[in-house]
């Protein structure tokens, strides 16, 4: 036994350790790209939400015209808001998908395997709980819980994951709960977190991660 | 100089009998087939080496049912995890003296 063939050895059972428990084909462009879309989708709903507001105004004293076409703002803001989180949503799975299946057939790594599918199941069952969870409490009247319940679940579902994958993955997710409680102490500016946590930490993470991995 | 060698584990000097212990000591278990398309060999390949550890004592095997398919996994006895750290020391050691 020579000391290359020790070497080989010990590199192989290190790469296959990682490679057998950990997903690693996860792509940071994707990271930063999402959290493009979040912004984007955070600037547009930012009018929309102003004009809630609008609506009590001239519902209380009626001193405020303009807000006549607002009058069932209830529907009128809520479909295009909904309509832009499944925007970001979608768009933000479909990028992650597609470049992480490219950065996976770069690699040699199966993207459907042991590791993601482990990978996924603990990711959904967080996410699964807050999002039916958030629904139950719009469908109530409760808007003021969507920004920190949508951070915190979402937080636990990336440190969930973070057993999984790389390490920074479990990072991101305490800040995202971290952001998450926070914005439950700040309500009204549940836009604002929402941006920060969607859209800011992914862009940072995101390039944190491509400057270490995809490069 | 003498390099100890005798310290190695004989049933780990086939390289994908490590490889498969190592992936069997960082995970709680393993099934057989994302055993097998992980490091990419053929069933009997697998079979016979998997069927070698476990003749060593080094590995557990759980025969199970999804639906109709079979559903093997193994997972590593605490006999084959001692004896996995005690080869990387030896390999350890065998590096060091080497260099030394």
């Amino acid at each position: 036994m020579k000391e290359t063939d020790i070497q080989n050895d010990l590199a192989s059972i290190r790469s296959l350790m990682e490679r057998s428990s950990k997903f690693i084909s996860l792509s940071g462009l994707s990271g930063i790209l999402a959290g493009v879309y979040a912004l984007i989708g955070a600037i547009a709903a930012y009018p929309l939400l102003h004009q809630a507001p609008v609506y009590q105004l001239s519902f209380g004293g009626g001193s405020y015209s303009p807000a006549v076409g607002y009058l069932d703002t209830s529907v009128s803001v809520l479909a295009p808001l909904f309509f832009i989180a499944v925007a970001v949503l979608v768009a933000s799975l479909a990028t992650g998908v597609l470049l992480t299946y490219q950065k996976a057939k770069r690699k040699g790594q199966k993207i459907w395997g042991k590791t993601s599918r482990e990978l996924l199941f603990n990711m959904a069952i967080p996410l699964i709980a807050g999002g039916l969870l958030i629904l139950i409490f719009i469908a109530r009247g409760y808007f003021g819980i969507v920004a920190p319940a949508s951070l915190i679940f979402y937080g636990l579902s990336l440190v969930g994951a973070g057993n999984f994958t790389f390490d920074g993955v479990k990072s991101l997710g305490l800040c995202e709960i971290i952001l998450g409680l926070i914005a439950a102490l700040y309500p009204g500016y549940g836009l604002y977190f929402w941006a920060i946590g969607f859209g800011v930490l992914h862009i940072i993470y995101g390039s944190m991660m491509y400057l270490k991995y995809d490069r | 100089m003498k390099i100890p060698f005798d310290k190695l584990d004989k049933a780990f000097e086939n390289r994908l009998r490590l490889q498969i212990m190592s992936v069997l000591v960082a995970n709680q278990r393993y099934d057989f087939n994302s055993l097998k398309d992980l490091l990419d060999i053929t069933d009997g390949n697998l079979a016979s080496h998997l069927k070698g550890l476990e003749k060593e004592e080094y590995i557990l095997v759980n025969k199970s049912f999804l639906g109709r398919k079979p559903n093997t996994n193994y997972e590593a006895t605490d006999k084959g995890k001692k004896a996995f750290a005690g080869h990387l020391d030896a390999l350890e050691q065998l590096i060091k003296s080497t260099k030394s």
